[in-house]
């Protein structure tokens, strides 16, 4: 997925929508062929047709990482995502678990993934004579200084970068679409509401109003 | 399977309709409350947004948290089943084509997870050829079908405003929901740009119109089609209300084969594979009505040979599948940065767009024919996957605060960055008018047949200079409005020549269109002004297929007052045994 169409899924409610947030998933139309892992599938409740269901089971079961490679994902997840004091951490959201699952159903990523954490422990054991997970946390950080600023990262690390934007990317992904996530963006729909219009004291603060032919002409509810 | 044989239905019907979508829909919808006894073919299960959507989920509800698949490409909770690539049907192109071909398979088609953007044509958009010389002029022209839009207005809601606009016809309009915030930004920025933005027509109910329908609750995902039918779908609003009368006998997973003619030439049913048992099946009635989608009508014509009709059903013109063309696209977006950190409320509004811009300039002034609208979407929507993918590229742009956001980065800062741009993103997209043309057009691939053994269609489709300057133009607006506002463009603002101003591939908006048009000369058009075969006059055509042209507006609502003005001449043409 290139991070241009994908930026265009975030933006584009429900209008031309779909056009515009498919355009990052062209590349996911690949079979989860012989991928290994993975817990999670259907998602319960939501409706499915029998094509679906069908794929789903295909998933069941499959893990991909081993439990080293999930070690190292957990950590570098609550690095990205570490508990502040709005809202836990990566993993207290199940973001690994999450990128667990969606390697099994996006194959894609599974080579970048897989190759970028050999990458990393490569890095580790040069330095430190350690895999990523063994080192200290300041080892950890050090390395991590060097991929996590892509403007600033010295030309022999890019691979390294790459890696952690995809990472990133993911973590964000399962983390801010988890319970936990949601609830520390502050995002307050998905349920059934009556809409006014801008509050006052917004359209006041960016020095906005509706017009008379708005306010006229538009529902309003009392 | 057992020994393949073919069954043919005893039962004779007035009409045998092909396709559940919007078309298919209200031929099903008018001719069932007329008495008529009608079987309507779907290819796909039944669908019913009552119980079928997946309205109100949250994002972990979904393992791939709302990602796509090739079952939905639009998103995990979308309310469409399959899109660009279907299992076992594949399509084929020819050249260097690029076309892409969305196809539903349920009961209601793409309607149940389209825009609801629902815009009459205006009176020149039906002589376009007269204006500028290019394509042709419809056999009918605005007056002909205002008493339908009219009907339709009332009969399935939609709202907006009535702005007195000369080619963006008043209709008869619930009332719209005011503005968003980004919505005010880019009415400010717009209008600065001597570029207008009126309220959206959108068929979504902001107040009930029928005790068979609530109204909208305001969660922003008529994409996902809406358990209380307050935006209009074929399922809800046409097909599931016509069964109630008792006249209509629905067949699910019906893969449609060919139209079946008798000796002189009239059609007499469809024969389809049922997709549940695989045996074939035949179904037979006093006129056949084709609403599968303009490429599937097409191929079903094309499919249809027989030595009455030896070129394909209601092609001596040999037109049947040319002067296929879909909505032009291109696209452009970015940030806010004035509403970084902005205070947070529930946006959601309905499912779509509040504001938009109807096609404003006049094409004598420019180096391109016909317009487009722009549709504009941001703000506050329900996290999904990718959310805030690339702040790799995206934070160093920014100074927040006195704090600088770097690019990359994590912990702590990195999760105050996601919050602060959370809600500051918008985009905009150019939906316009593209020429039909004879050399862009879909046949049957002499090669390759589906599962079910049915020849496919394969593509030869192309974009001239007047399609790439139009995206040329869209681009430049929409830079301009950024600019006005303030905003930072993050995506499409840099696409030029050398990839046609980010103009999407044909197919790509789903508006495709044209492939068996209309017109008074059946030398050149199969269908006459009433949608009615010219060579079989009991064979109808009610998707967008008829089309001559497709202005810059979606289809849909001209695709319903079209079948509904069809479905009435069907009715009139039974009763006086003309057919």
């Amino acid at each position: 997925m290139d991070r241009r169409k994908s930026i265009k899924t975030l933006v584009v409610g429900s209008m031309a929508a779909g056009v515009l947030a498919e355009a990052c998933k062209q590349a996911d139309n690949k079979p989860a062929e012989a991928a290994e892992t993975a817990k999670e599938t259907a998602g319960t409740g939501i409706n499915r047709m029998a094509e679906e269901k069908a794929y789903a089971k295909t998933l069941e079961g499959k893990v991909f990482f081993t439990p080293e490679e999930m070690a190292t994902i957990t950590i570098l997840g609550d690095i990205i995502i570490p508990r502040d004091e709005v809202s836990g951490s990566a993993s207290d959201a199940k973001v690994p678990e999450f990128i667990g699952f969606i390697v099994i159903d996006m194959p894609e990523h599974q080579t970048p993934m897989r190759g970028g954490l050999r990458w990393l422990d490569l890095q580790c054991l040069n330095r430190y004579s350690k895999p990523f997970k063994d080192c200290t946390h300041q080892q950890q950080m050090e390395i991590v200084d060097e991929i996590a600023w892509p403007a600033k990262a010295k030309p022999e690390m890019t691979q390294g970068v790459a890696f952690f934007n995809l990472l990133r990317n993911l973590v964000a992904s399962g983390f801010y679409t988890s319970e936990i996530g949601v609830k520390d963006l502050g995002y307050m729909g998905n349920v059934p509401n009556q809409w006014n219009g801008v509050p006052d004291e917004v359209l006041k603060q960016y020095n906005l109003a509706y017009t008379e032919k708005e306010l006229k002409e538009c529902i309003s509810f009392s | 399977m057992g020994d393949l044989q073919i069954k043919k239905q005893s039962k004779q019907y007035d009409a045998v309709i092909v396709g559940s979508g919007a078309g298919g829909g209200m031929a099903a919808y008018v001719l069932a409350h007329a008495g008529l006894k009608v079987c309507l073919l779907e290819a796909g299960p039944m669908f019913d947004p009552k119980t079928d959507s997946n309205q109100l989920k949250n994002p972990w509800e979904s393992p791939r948290r709302g990602a796509s698949t090739k079952f939905r490409p639009f998103g995990d909770f979308d309310g469409c089943y399959w899109g660009w690539e279907i299992d076992g049907e594949p399509y084929t192109h020819k050249n260097d084509t690029k076309w892409e071909w969305w196809r539903a398979r349920m009961l209601g088609g793409r309607t149940n997870h389209w825009g609801r953007i629902s815009l009459r044509f205006g009176p020149k958009d039906f002589k376009r050829k007269s204006i500028d010389g290019l394509g042709e002029d419809w056999p009918i022209g605005y007056e002909d079908i205002k008493p339908y839009y009219d009907r339709i207005d009332q009969l399935l809601g939609v709202f907006g405003t009535n702005e007195g606009l000369p080619n963006d016809p008043d209709g008869i309009f619930l009332p719209p929901p005011k503005p968003r915030l980004h919505e005010l930004f880019i009415r400010k920025a717009a209008t600065g740009a001597g570029v207008p933005v009126i309220p959206s027509r959108l068929s979504i109910l902001t107040k009930q119109i029928n005790k068979e329908r609530g109204n909208c609750f305001f969660c922003a995902q008529c994409g996902r089609s809406c358990k209380v039918y307050g935006d209009f779908s074929a399922s809800s609003c046409l097909v599931i209300p016509a069964l109630k009368t008792g006249n209509l006998d629905l067949v699910t997973n019906a893969m449609a084969r060919e139209v079946l003619t008798n000796k002189e030439g009239l059609a007499t049913g469809i024969s389809y594979v049922n997709k549940d048992d695989m045996q074939e099946y035949q179904v037979y009635g006093r006129t056949v009505v084709l609403g599968a989608s303009a490429c599937e009508s097409a191929r079903l014509l094309l499919n249809s040979k027989s030595p009455r009709h030896p070129n394909g059903l209601a092609n001596s013109s040999n037109v049947v599948g040319k002067y296929l063309h879909d909505s032009t696209g291109a696209d452009m977006g970015g940030v806010i940065p004035a509403l970084l950190d902005r205070k947070r409320y529930n946006e959601d509004g309905v499912g779509g767009m509040h504001v938009y811009t109807p096609w404003w300039l006049d094409n004598k002034k420019l180096d391109f024919p016909r317009g487009y609208h722009i549709e504009y979407g941001g703000g506050f929507s329900q996290p999904s996957y990718g959310f805030s993918w690339g702040m790799e590229e995206l934070s160093d742009y920014f100074n927040l605060k006195g704090r600088s956001m770097e690019a990359g980065g994590y912990g702590a800062t990195l999760k105050k960055d996601y919050r602060a741009l959370f809600g500051t993103r918008i985009a905009m997209a150019g939906r316009g008018e593209a020429i039909a043309r004879e050399d862009s057009y879909c046949e049957i691939d002499p090669e390759v047949v589906d599962k079910y053994g049915i020849p496919v269609l394969r593509f030869n489709t192309s974009y001239t200079d007047h399609e790439i300057k139009q995206a040329k133009h869209m681009k430049e607006t929409f830079a301009e409005i950024l600019h006005n506002m303030g905003a930072i463009a993050l995506w499409g603002h840099k696409d030029g020549p050398e990839n046609n101003y980010g103009l999407h591939a044909p197919g790509n908006i789903i508006h495709e269109a044209g492939t068996v048009r209309m017109g008074n000369d059946p030398r050149h058009s199969p269908l006459n002004k009433f949608c009615q075969a010219h060579d079989c006059k009991n064979l109808f055509v009610v998707d967008g297929g008829p089309f001559v042209s497709q202005a810059d507006k979606n289809i849909t609502w001209t695709i319903l007052a079209l079948s509904m003005r069809t479905s009435e001449h069907i009715i009139d043409e039974l009763k006086n045994n003309h057919i």
